[in-house]
């Protein structure tokens, strides 16, 4: 027992523990943990929605069925905002880290900033994927793929509203600093998934082979 | 305020009676009772979060569903009682069978393993709780309501009519008209939602609440089990959710997933159904196997043989039913190189399981055997699952497989491998942690009346069915020509189908006889050896009045070492332990949530959500807002919670 005191009382030993701190970064917290199995769940829905893409691309002889490939601006435009919120989202976790109430909330607000960002040109880049969700499977799929990778957006964009909300507002404990941190971990699972969901949406349909 | 002891080394400025501890004096001991006992009244019902409360009705719900699944199978057996009968007609004959897989498989198989799991795992694993209480909770009341859903559609005659893999086109829009469909694509989404949460909740207990000491290697073969079943879960429901999403939304919206003549196709269906749907048959029948090496040791009086080796074959199999899933697809026109492939594999997964059968077998021979109830369903377990296994291994053939396609001598196979594998072992839990659930002993003889009607019933129910299959009496028919030569068969397996009735009957009669006049239990009636036992029977609401630390394996069975116990955690607030991941070295002191009525509101919003997107796409964007609202008001702190997080914190 290195963390624990194994103390002596009544002749009897025991480890004790009230000194131990009671919040704690990265795996030492059972968030942490909550948010790696949700990237998880999350990483395998996104694998299999690939999969389904490049299923349906195996089984028909030309692709994209009957449509153009999605025009690349909004799609490449949304892969740089995204890039670029890892900034404020990697500040953020350091504020959180570092108990700094201030430039947590700072950074939170330019995460949340960005998210919105994010959303407004999303609404653009399904305008401009030139098919439709009930043309053909192409564009089910496409759309499907589309819309999943929304949906993390508008959860993690609500969830950093409610944190932020409540680094202004509401009572402060140890415990809202981790939750800025797994906030920050989760925005990065949102970006990183974007670059291969990106790959398929906008350069699948125009890869040769 | 008795000052049970104040020594030099006390340096925190709490009083130290509201402080655990193995010298903690029962005012200390009522007080953690206090603080985790579940409030009263209908909304403090609404409220609770203890994991024993949640537990004990997720399995009261499971086998509900189990109870009404039971009496869908004795109508179909009595239809096809006779040749020709008119009991029920074609239409209600295929809702019938829908009905019973849907709830076998989705409402009891998986979601009663991680049921008995919410209960068992802290007590064997040495915690106050189970981690996300209030989203365990949340879970639970999801689950309901997701099946719920399905029985109200079904007594309102919109039940689905598809079978319990639904396979398209017959589910798609335009062969299954009504509603039917949707309900049962929705159904998946509530119950696999549930089930996701259950799997981070688990995951999250073993791996961060054990108690010091338990490194990972000393953790009892059923928490194994669970946190082996609880990964696959997390990589198989996403394929069947992805799978119903599009089929609902091809049925709702117009994509074309599913239609050929506009690029879809209808094996990708049965790609992604079962790429969850065999290791779903994993994730019954893997806890079954927790279950069964828990149960020998204490009734083999030695520490389980090849407990190394059993771990391995644990986390072999969940790798390999990843790559079975084509063997359910024979039939089709997937390329013969890939059935090759999936029949080695499908042949291949009898090695970890052989080898488990084998530390048992070891573990039974050198032991000195109390052959109470629990073990009679252990052993009949070895009988039938060998039967089932021996006939998937037939399957898993090509050639025969061809053959016996959508015969009944595959009803009789997924029978044998299901009931052998997974309720005989629920069976034998339930006769095993009754005691500690409800402090009170079932009867023997009773038990063993139930054992032998259930056993000699079910080989009457299944095993003429291999018969039927290998005569070419297809599956899903609502009746048979007299003069087929299947009558005898028929009215056979009908009868035995009654006696399984007949022996759930006397179970339940045995569980109402005993909460009334059982004798009591103690803590520890069989003498095991795993840490659920040093709680007392039933466990108060926080479970140990102070942490045990751990030594071995079998914590009760090892010779007392020290330090036995944990102190210092508080007793007036939901203060628990939080250990390292492998050593499970003391490493946080965690305030958890109080109860809370909004986990029950956050479900009916989701349900709101669920059952309104069937009539229209809109309502995923209205039924968020309720659901928003109450996932905030659920996160949001209250003030007594802060005052305590205040009063208890420690910057690390």
């Amino acid at each position: 027992m290195s963390s624990g005191d194994a103390s002596s009382r009544d002749g009897r030993a025991s480890v004790d523990v009230r000194d131990l701190p009671s919040f704690g970064f990265g795996h030492r917290s059972a968030m942490w943990w909550a948010t790696a199995g949700l990237m998880l769940i999350e990483g395998t829905v996104f694998a299999i929605a690939v999969a389904m893409y490049f299923y349906l691309r195996d089984i028909n002889a030309a692709w994209p069925l009957d449509a153009p490939p999605p025009e690349m601006r909004w799609g490449t435009a949304n892969l740089a905002i995204l890039l670029v919120s890892l900034v404020p989202n990697e500040l953020a976790k350091r504020a959180a880290q570092r108990l700094d109430l201030p430039r947590c909330r700072l950074w939170l607000t330019i995460c949340l900033a960005f998210s919105l960002a994010f959303l407004a040109v999303r609404g653009l880049e399904f305008a401009a994927l030139n098919v439709k969700w009930y043309a053909n499977a192409y564009g089910s799929i496409v759309w499907f793929l589309l819309g999943l990778h929304t949906t993390h957006l508008v959860t993690d964009t609500i969830d950093t509203a409610v944190l932020g909300v409540l680094l202004f507002t509401g009572p402060i404990e140890g415990r809202r600093f981790v939750d800025v941190s797994e906030n920050a971990l989760y925005w990065y699972f949102v970006v990183l998934s974007w670059i291969p969901i990106y790959a398929v949406v906008y350069l699948a349909p125009r890869a040769l082979f | 305020m008795t000052m049970a002891h104040t020594g030099p080394e006390f340096s925190s400025s709490r009083d130290e009676h509201r402080v655990d501890g193995p010298t903690a004096t029962d005012t200390t001991r009522r007080l953690l009772a206090r603080t985790w006992d579940d409030p009263p009244g209908i909304v403090g019902m609404l409220a609770a979060v203890n994991h024993k409360t949640i537990a004990r009705r997720f399995v009261v719900t499971t086998f509900a569903f189990f109870a009404l699944a039971g009496m869908l199978a004795l109508t179909m057996r009595l239809q096809l009682a006779r040749p020709g009968l008119h009991l029920v007609g074609p239409d209600l004959y295929d809702t019938l069978f829908t009905m019973h897989g849907t709830t076998m498989m989705f409402l009891f198989g998986v979601p009663v393993m991680q049921a008995v799991a919410i209960y068992l795992i802290p007590l064997m694993v040495g915690a106050r709780s189970i981690a996300f209480p209030r989203m365990n909770a949340y879970a639970y009341w999801v689950f309901l309501f997701g099946g719920l859903t399905l029985y109200v559609a079904f007594v309102l005659g919109a039940g689905p009519r598809a079978g319990w893999f639904s396979y398209v086109p017959l589910a798609g829009p335009d062969y299954a008209a009504g509603k039917g469909t949707d309900i049962w694509a929705q159904m998946i989404t509530f119950t696999e939602l549930a089930s996701l949460l259950e799997a981070i909740v688990l995951i999250t207990t073993i791996l961060k609440m054990r108690a010091p000491g338990m490194s990972l290697n000393r953790m009892p073969l059923f928490a194994w089990a669970t946190l082996v079943t609880q990964f696959m879960v997390i990589f198989a429901m996403p394929a069947v959710m992805l799978a119903s999403t599009a089929l609902i939304l091809d049925r709702l919206v117009g994509t074309q997933f599913f239609n050929p003549s506009l690029g879809g196709d209808v094996l990708l269906w049965q790609h992604l159904f079962w790429f969850f749907g065999h290791p779903e048959v994993y994730l019954i029948f893997i806890p079954a196997l927790g279950f069964i090496s828990s149960i020998l040791p204490t009734f083999a009086r030695r520490p389980i043989f090849g407990y190394t080796a059993i771990v391995l074959a644990l986390i072999a199999t969940a790798f390999l039913a990843f790559g079975l899933w084509v063997h359910h697809m024979f039939a089709t026109s997937v390329p013969q190189l890939g059935k090759s492939f999936f029949t080695a594999a499908s042949v291949m997964i009898a090695l970890p399981s052989g080898l488990q059968i084998y530390c048992w077998i070891a573990t039974l021979l050198t032991g000195r055997l109390n052959l109470k109830t629990p073990l009679l369903f252990v052993l009949a377990f070895f009988f039938i699952l060998v039967l089932g296994g021996m006939t998937g291994v037939m399957l898993g053939s090509v050639s025969l497989d061809l053959q016996l396609h959508d015969t009944y001598f595959v009803v009789a196979h997924l029978h044998y491998v299901l009931i052998g594998g997974a309720v005989f072992p629920l069976s034998a839990a339930v006769h095993y942690w009754f005691p500690k659930v409800t402090g009170r002993m079932l009867d023997e003889r009773l038990g063993r009346w139930q054992f032998w009607l259930f056993f000699i019933g079910f080989n009457v129910a299944f095993f003429p069915m291999h018969w039927l299959g290998l005569h070419g009496m297809p599956r899903r028919v609502w009746t048979y020509p007299a003069g087929m030569g299947w009558s005898a068969m028929n009215l056979i397996s009908t009868v035995g189908a009654w006696t399984i009735a007949a022996s759930v009957l006397l179970f339940v009669f045995n569980v109402w006889r005993s909460l009334r006049h059982g004798p009591s239990a103690g803590p520890n009636p069989w003498g095991a050896g795993t840490l659920e036992w040093a709680a007392p029977s039933p466990p108060p609401p926080h479970n140990f009045d102070a942490l045990p630390v751990v030594h071995g394996r079998d914590p009760l069975w090892d010779p007392p070492t020290h330090p036995a116990h944990v102190s210092g955690l508080a007793a007036d607030a939901r203060e628990v332990l939080l250990t390292t991941v492998l050593d499970a070295r003391p490493d946080l002191r965690s305030l958890f949530p109080m109860p809370s009525i909004w986990p029950f509101v956050s479900a009916v919003a989701t349900t709101v959500l669920f059952i309104g997107s069937i009539f229209t796409p809109w309502a995923v964007v209205w039924g968020s807002v309720p659901v928003v609202i109450a996932l905030t008001a659920w996160f949001w702190p209250t003030r007594r919670h802060h005052a305590q997080a205040m009063a208890l914190e420690r910057k690390p």
